[in-house]
């Protein structure tokens, strides 16, 4: 740095990145509370609740709701277990096939999720079993899973070796380790790691189009109202409430693992 | 040591000579943690994508609306007729063009984060940029239609500066232009690089964030002025970050199906040609034929950032 | 009766002999170090004792006992390791007791040891922060207390006063050596610093390339090293190859001889016994107590000589560089090194 205030120009910039990031979103806020009908105009001509009055009364919104949480749930317990089981692993030991399988958990996020989408539902043809709620679990657990392998790996490389070394010379063994030295501080950002996840596969559309037999999730609701122009604002206050809701656990995520040299959340 | 056996120690004996049993056999140990999830990636994941590149070789019966398991080149070869080799190109080109325009556009943010701020406000910045990442995609995609619809936000702005003339002489640029904003190219593209934005902004942000000061000093010292030193110093050793950004808007970009049926003009992309082909029409090989573009054409790109240091940059 | 014994202990890994069949008897109640440079093997070997490397061929005994089959949880002996390795998400009083706690004692007992030997290292204030809190030095107390509440019969410790500055290394040392002698326990040391294995220890092994070269007491060692290596490693040590000797002082074989077993004076003395060399001074270091004179011999050789301060300086100013002067030194302060 040659000086330690920026150049105008590159405030600017970046401030208004900020704001170009932000403003859609805000838009978005601005028309939930719209009291016109017809919400693609602006703009907005009145502030009202009405909208989430009515959205809260819709069976189809809770149904959708629901769904999306229970896979939330189921998904992000297997992705828990199965990703920190992958990075209790991979985060040491060199042996043969290391560099392949490192390789094969990044790609479910590294191919785009049509791929994913409709590979799996290839499968689920050919094996004959019917799209549901099973198959969307499924689609979502295995990116997932990836997402908190992330987070848990790095978190064991910075669990300095000789922690364990320590534990099992004062007389603990594998198991007294995990549970005494390994496990809380893996904690954080095992729980950052689910968080994570937690959203994401709140949040996924792409591999559940394919995935979903005629369940709905939240995010395949939306998709469908986008084709209903008369029913924009309780669009709106969904498309809203569905991001407050995914924030709190970004936010829990990045608070869990502020302190680190690896935030979570900071790429998929 | 002289003690005996506390009721504790006599309890977990057999619990110790498991654990001691899989401390020695360390090879053993690694296969019990890695068989799970190994499993599932391989049956679960891998054994699909097989299965689906597979079908590629399947043959689509156009009377019968039937897949039969003949093998055979035909979907490969319908990839290279022009109306297919259109909307590859068509898709990797918005793909590049976006990649592109998203690290011009990332950069400044990144480099401002990286290098002028601290502390509360770095934290600020961060999760301003980590929140419309995660910020669920079909709102984000949502937004955009009801901005660039005709009557909203965009075009109210537009009218009020007047600036509705540059709007219609943009539109009627070819390739760029359309009808209205939200069936134009350029509504598509700038949906695009809104969406896949913070995905670049981190990665530079990171590298950035890796460089010590003392190089920049040392470039300083040396003589050079700061747009030297931005172009010697700090450009390429934020490379990497650029690289593996690109990654996500490169692939991102090159799967997609939904965004460029809610904006832009019609004409399909890799994506739509997946879904529609798979859906209605049954013609799973041909939509496995088409998956096979990205995979390839990723790999592809992977191969060449992986040389850039994007790995190390993830 | 021998409390760690190695027995042609090899450890390789791929290409490397990190470990070159070593065989030592370390005794019951000894202070023994091993000391080195970065490489010999001396910490790959006090890891084998502890059970975090295992051997290649060969055996280990830790009181009579096989120990190569036992986990490092197993061993009657604990680590005081290099960077400390506090537990940072427990207290420094649940850091001590941690070893009682994992065998199963209970509560009230275990706070009741671990504050005793925090005690014992003077820090019982200390007991309810988190290490982040603590400075080096405190901390380097912490892991001490951590190993020996346990009571083992074998304390190992990895270059543990690495980390400290040399006036806080100094105290550590006289402290450890104190306590040593208090519980009367086996210490085994591993350092590269040779002071301080010297000024500490009962017993010095000497690692090169993951071969001992000699084990001995330290004044042993100082005195009549047997190789080369060990001479220049531990204290400054002119080594004259046989040639070099043969034609300096008529004997042959490669010798060392130290720097303050040398005298300078301005001309050769007649009639006396002792070598005689005639050499240029190249370069005078002032170093408080003594001070180090650089010469080079006719065939380009360097020599030290170390000649100590006791005089008033006024007296000492004879010399300069350049000065062509007369070393001196008697042939029995010779030592003749075994070669290899």
């Amino acid at each position: 740095m040659h000086s330690k205030r920026a150049p105008w120009l590159l405030k600017l910039s970046a401030w208004g990145g900020l704001v170009f990031l932000h403003f859609p979103l805000l838009i978005i806020a601005i028309y939930a509370f719209n009291t016109e009908d017809a919400a693609f105009s602006f703009p907005p001509k009145g502030f009202t609740l009405h909208w989430f009055a009515v959205a809260a009364g819709r069976h189809d919104i809770l149904d959708a709701v629901w769904l999306s949480v229970q896979i939330a749930c189921y998904a992000t317990v297997i992705a828990m277990v199965l990703g920190t089981l992958a990075a209790a692993a991979l985060y040491r030991r060199d042996f043969y096939g290391k560099n392949s399988i490192t390789l094969l958990f990044m790609l479910p996020i590294a191919l785009p999720g049509i791929i994913t989408g409709l590979a799996l539902l290839n499968a689920f043809h050919a094996a004959q079993i019917e799209p549901g709620m099973l198959t969307i679990v499924i689609g979502h657990a295995t990116f997932c899973m990836v997402i908190v392998y992330n987070n848990v790996i790095a978190r064991f490389r910075r669990i300095t070796h000789s922690l364990i070394e320590a534990s099992m010379d004062l007389g603990a063994d594998g198991w007294q380790t995990f549970r005494y030295i390994i496990l809380p501080n893996l904690s954080t950002a095992l729980l950052a790691g689910g968080m994570l996840a937690f959203a994401l596969s709140f949040d996924e559309i792409i591999v559940t189009t394919f995935t979903a037999g005629h369940e709905r999730t939240l995010p395949i609701w939306l998709l469908n109202q986008l084709g209903r122009p008369r029913e924009v604002p309780v669009t709106n206050v969904v498309a809203l409430s569905l991001m407050v809701l995914t924030m709190f656990p970004i936010l829990g995520a990045w608070y869990l693992t502020r302190n680190g040299s690896d935030v979570a959340g900071d790429g998929k | 040591m002289d003690i005996s056996m506390t009721p504790y120690e006599k309890r977990s004996r057999r619990g110790r000579a498991l654990v001691t049993f899989l401390h020695r056999r360390p090879g053993f140990y690694l296969a019990l943690l890695l068989v799970p999830p190994l499993l599932w990636f391989g049956a679960v994941y891998l054994g699909s994508l097989f299965a689906l590149l597979w079908q590629g070789f399947y043959t689509f019966d156009d009377f019968t609306m039937t897949v039969s398991n003949t093998l055979t080149l035909a979907n490969l070869k319908a990839l290279f007729d022009p109306v297919n080799a259109d909307i590859i190109l068509r898709t990797v080109t918005m793909a590049l063009l976006v990649s592109f325009f998203s690290a011009v556009l990332a950069f400044p943010i990144a480099y401002y984060m990286a290098r002028y701020i601290t502390g509360k406000k770095k934290a600020f910045f961060y999760i301003a940029i980590m929140m419309p990442m995660w910020a669920s995609y079909i709102v984000k995609a949502y937004a955009w239609t009801l901005l660039l619809s005709k009557g909203g936000v965009l075009q109210w702005f537009l009218e009020h500066l007047g600036l509705e003339p540059l709007l219609t002489a943009v539109l009627s640029l070819p390739g760029i232009g359309g009808n209205t904003l939200s069936t134009s190219g350029m509504g598509r593209f700038w949906v695009f690089v809104y969406i896949w934005l913070p995905f670049m902004i981190l990665p530079i942000q990171a590298a950035l964030e890796r460089l010590p000061p003392s190089l920049i000093q040392a470039s300083e010292d040396l003589g050079a002025k700061p747009w030297q030193t931005l172009r010697y110093v700090i450009f390429p050793l934020a490379v990497p970050g650029i690289a593996a950004g690109s990654i996500f808007t490169f692939s991102l970009t090159l799967g997609d199906y939904i965004i460029p049926q809610l904006v832009g003009p019609p004409g399909y992309y890799i994506g739509n040609m997946v879904y529609s082909q798979q859906g209605s029409i049954g013609n799973m090989p041909m939509a496995a034929a088409f998956t096979l573009v990205p995979i390839v054409l990723i790999a592809l790109y992977l191969s060449m950032v992986k040389r850039l240091g994007a790995f190390d940059a993830l | 009766m021998a409390a760690v014994q190695f027995i042609n202990v090899s450890r390789i890994f791929g290409e490397t002999k990190a470990v070159d069949n070593v065989s030592i008897d370390i005794q019951d109640g000894e202070f023994f170090s091993m000391l080195g440079p970065s490489g010999s093997g001396k910490t790959t070997c006090l890891r084998l004792i502890a059970g975090f490397e295992t051997l290649t061929s060969g055996s280990i005994r830790i009181h009579g006992q096989e120990a190569s089959q036992l986990a490092p949880y197993e061993r009657d002996v604990n680590t005081v390791f290099q960077d400390y390795a506090l537990f940072p998400h427990m207290t420094v009083l649940e850091n001590v007791a941690y070893g009682l706690m994992v065998k199963g004692v209970g509560k009230k007992e275990r706070t009741h040891k671990a504050m005793e030997a925090l005690e014992r290292v003077a820090l019982g204030f200390t007991a309810a922060r988190k290490p982040a809190f603590l400075s080096g030095g405190q901390r380097q107390r912490v892991a001490l207390a951590r190993a020996l509440v346990n009571q083992p019969s074998v304390l190992l410790l990895d270059e543990p006063l690495g980390a400290l500055d040399l006036k806080l290394r100094e105290q550590m040392q006289g402290e450890l050596k104190k306590l040593q002698r208090e519980l009367g326990i086996t210490f085994i040391f591993v350092t590269h610093d040779q002071s301080e294995a010297l000024s500490m220890s009962d017993r010095v092994a000497v690692f090169n390339n993951g071969r001992i070269e000699q084990v001995d007491t330290p004044r042993e060692l100082y005195l009549n090293p047997r190789t080369a290596f060990v001479a220049q490693f531990v204290g400054t040590a002119n080594v004259l190859t046989s040639e070099l000797s043969l034609k300096l002082t008529g004997l042959p074989g490669s010798r060392s001889i130290r720097p303050e077993h040398i005298r300078l004076t301005p001309q050769p003395a007649a009639g006396t016994d002792s070598v005689q060399v005639s050499a240029i001074l190249k370069d005078i270091h002032f170093q408080g107590a003594a001070t180090r004179y650089e010469l080079a011999l006719e065939g380009g050789e360097k020599l030290f000589v170390s000649e100590a301060n006791n005089l008033p300086v006024s007296a000492k100013n004879t010399f300069h560089q350049g000065q062509p002067v007369v070393a001196c030194w008697d042939k029995d302060a010779m030592v003749a090194l075994v070669e290899g």
